[in-house]
């Protein structure tokens, strides 16, 4: 077995949202090259870490996050982080879709265009094309790449959002349930999707499909009111779990 | 009978009951709706009906003798020699030359002195120098008779119009027998005519309500309004970006917040001496002008378009930040690809009716000498000025019959423009307002 190099440190993370408490200190090391899936009931927090990784809760005025989360052993809570380059970095899928309301083209060009990664049209072009394509949205949309992207259907919305999170190449792409809007023939394109982003990427997905997380994760975590309650290997936790909270749920006694 | 049954029938009660409630309100909402049509439209009908013939105008046509002699009897062609020559006299040789021919005519004798005076009255005050007017622009016309096509003397116009009473006693009216009489003889001969008023669009402001003209005031209008919108819309746009997106949110932001709704219902006539105070006093602007004007209603307008910028910042959806965001875009990136373009309807809107109030606001504009008697139509905007709602106040004080219907078709005007730029505002909303 190759030597697993971990990505992302996490260590002693709590979230508040005001005086709320949504995270209780939570340790967990995301492998490169991987799929970690974050499984748990609704509400238990799992946007809340995720959002974490790229600082989006700095966006939430009432949110402050403490601990300490390693990225490539570069506290990314740092306060003098620069938060272009984390976000460059942590690509992230949200949970709802949100295309800008601008055309299909320009909603995947976007970020490509901010970051001067393209030197000319064409090449920006074949960006757009490529990364179109890898979300699996191409066949669709290739004669109407200049309709707005809110026009399209939700599914393909989330996998055009898909398509503009890789535009950038990140190193990191976080997905908030980039399968939840989808129907099983798109869900299988994603699923494969993220099985060849992970030869260049770390991917973290939130997932409430239990079979979903199980196909595509070499990792998963449990979460229970903002509480990691399991962490490990997807085959273990699915098969075998240590604890009898992640039983219940994964069996579907309760969630 | 079961339970299920009485259980059904009471749902059936209140269903019923529900329509009928909603069926209450529909009516209740229909005759607001009707009444405020009503009221509209009595209003507009009642300024409309007094208005619209202030749009039109009645001219007199006469041969004017233009002699050498009285002008220019040495053929100077001296133009300060020519603009001082007796031009009253003049035109008033060839108005009773006109009417004594008419008289021969008629009745085989000339007009005594007694008629003469009283059918010069007839034509404009004015005429006199309209005729100037005519030969300084063309010297040539010296020594020749030219045929004139005037304004005739506003109770002409009043009487054409139906507005004089001849059923009153001779001392009361504005117009003697004599005059009448003469009145419709000239409307027989093709003397007089109807015709659409353009002193109305082309002049300024005068004591005779036929040379009257809402150009100036226009004009003023158009200056100040130009200032205020150079001024508030950058500032009020900068201001509600940096409030709701830049702003850290604590205290001293909540004040501001707080201040800017107050500063929106103050009494425009604080901002009036606050620009008197500051603006004329402070840095000495030229005291009537639409640039002093215009600060004034910048200061008014700001609030209004802050609030309402603010209002379209915060119907963007934050998702799209987040979008935004979560690619790397800094925040200024944020704001300047996705959250300006989005909010810019809203923006416009909210600007257009802060410029459609700034528009009808005269009590500001009184602090600064902008309601003023101003004949010169301003080319600038350090001219001194009026504006539209102080034309109107103006002339709806006039005592003269002409200046009635002035005030209200200078009323139509105002309207129209208010009208235009809510449409403006309304165009804009629904082309650019996008859905996600
Ligand atoms: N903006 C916010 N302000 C206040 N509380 C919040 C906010 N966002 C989330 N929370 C709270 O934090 C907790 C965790 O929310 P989070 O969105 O992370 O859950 P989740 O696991 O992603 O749920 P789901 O599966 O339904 O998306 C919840 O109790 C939620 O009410
Ligand atoms: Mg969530």
């Amino acid at each position: 077995m190759i030597k697993e190099q971990t990505k992302l440190d996490i260590d002693n993370v709590d979230v508040f949202y005001g005086k709320k408490q949504a995270i209780f200190n939570v340790d967990l090391e995301i492998k490169k090259n991987q799929v970690t899936a974050f499984i748990g009931p609704s509400g238990c927090g799992k946007s809340t870490l995720l959002r974490c990784f790229n600082r989006m809760n700095d966006l939430i005025d009432i949110c402050k996050v403490s601990g300490s989360i390693l990225l490539d052993s570069v506290n990314i809570l740092d306060k003098k982080l620069d938060l272009v380059r984390l976000r460059t970095k942590v690509g992230m899928v949200f949970q709802k879709p949100n295309p800008f309301p601008k055309s299909i083209y320009d909603n995947v060009a976007y970020g490509p265009k901010i970051h001067g990664l393209c030197e000319d049209i064409s090449e920006l072009d074949e960006v757009v094309e490529k990364s179109l394509k890898s979300a699996g949205l191409w066949n669709e949309v290739k004669d109407r790449l200049n309709e707005p992207g809110t026009g399209i259907s939700g599914g393909q919305q989330q996998r055009l959002c898909i398509a503009r999170a890789i535009a950038t190449n990140p190193d990191v792409i976080l997905m908030d349930e980039p399968c939840s809007a989808l129907d099983p023939i798109a869900t299988a394109r994603v699923e494969e999707l993220m099985q060849e982003l992970k030869k260049n990427y770390t991917i973290i997905v939130v997932t409430h499909n239990m079979q979903q997380a199980a196909r595509v994760s070499e990792k998963t975590a449990f979460f229970h009111l903002g509480h990691l309650i399991e962490f490990g290997n997807t085959e273990e936790i699915f098969t075998s779990p240590n604890e009898i909270k992640t039983q219940d749920y994964i069996t579907g006694r309760f969630g | 009978m079961t339970n299920i049954d009485v259980l059904e029938d009471k749902k059936d009660k209140l269903i019923a009951k529900r329509y009928s409630k909603e069926k209450r309100f529909i009516l209740f909402g229909r005759l607001a709706i009707s009444l405020t049509i009503i009221f509209l439209t009595i209003l507009l009908g009642s300024i409309v009906l007094r208005g619209i013939s202030g749009f039109t105008t009645t001219t007199i046509t006469f041969d004017v003798n233009l002699d050498k002699k009285l002008i220019d009897p040495e053929s100077t062609n001296d133009k300060k020699i020519i603009s001082s020559a007796r031009w009253r006299k003049i035109t008033r040789d060839s108005i009773y030359n006109v009417l004594n021919e008419i008289n021969l005519v008629m009745n085989g004798e000339v007009l005594s002195k007694a008629e003469q005076k009283s059918l010069v009255r007839l034509f404009s005050r004015s005429s006199e120098y309209q005729i100037k007017d005519i030969v300084m622009d063309d010297l040539s016309l010296i020594g020749k008779t030219i045929n004139v096509t005037l304004p005739a003397a506003s109770e002409v116009d009043q009487f054409l119009k139906g507005r004089i009473d001849q059923s009153l006693p001779e001392d009361d009216r504005p117009l003697n027998n004599i005059q009448i009489s003469w009145i419709k003889h000239m409307v027989d001969n093709d003397m007089i005519n109807r015709t659409f008023n353009s002193n109305l669009f082309t002049k300024g402001d005068s004591r005779n309500a036929e040379e009257a003209g809402i150009l100036g005031a226009l004009m003023g209008s158009f200056f100040a309004l130009l200032i205020c919108l150079l001024i508030s819309f950058p500032l009020g746009v900068m201001a509600s970006v940096y409030l709701e997106e830049f702003a850290p949110k604590n205290r001293l932001t909540d004040v501001i917040e707080v201040n800017i709704n107050n500063l929106a219902a103050v009494p425009s006539i604080v901002f009036g001496l606050l620009g008197l105070a500051i603006f004329l006093n402070v840095f000495n602007l030229p005291r009537s002008s639409p640039l002093a004007g215009g600060l004034v209603l910048a200061l008014m307008t700001l609030p209004t378009i802050i609030i309402s910028s603010r209002a379209a910042i915060k119907a963007v959806p934050p998702s799209i930040r987040e979008a935004a965001m979560g690619l790397g875009a800094s925040k200024m990136q944020s704001v300047t690809h996705h959250v300006l373009p989005l909010a810019m309807p809203g923006m416009l809107t909210g600007t257009i009716i802060g410029l459609a109030q700034a528009l009808g606001e005269t009590a500001p504009l009184l602090m600064m000498g902008m309601v003023a008697f101003i004949v010169d139509v301003p080319q600038s905007i350090t001219d001194p000025a009026t504006v539209l709602p102080a034309q109107i106040f103006l002339w709806s004080d006039q005592p003269e019959r002409g200046f009635e219907e002035k005030t209200a078709a200078a009323i139509m005007v105002l309207l129209g423009f208010l009208l235009t730029m809510n449409a403006l505002a309304v165009f804009l909303r629904n082309k650019f307002e996008r859905k996600w």
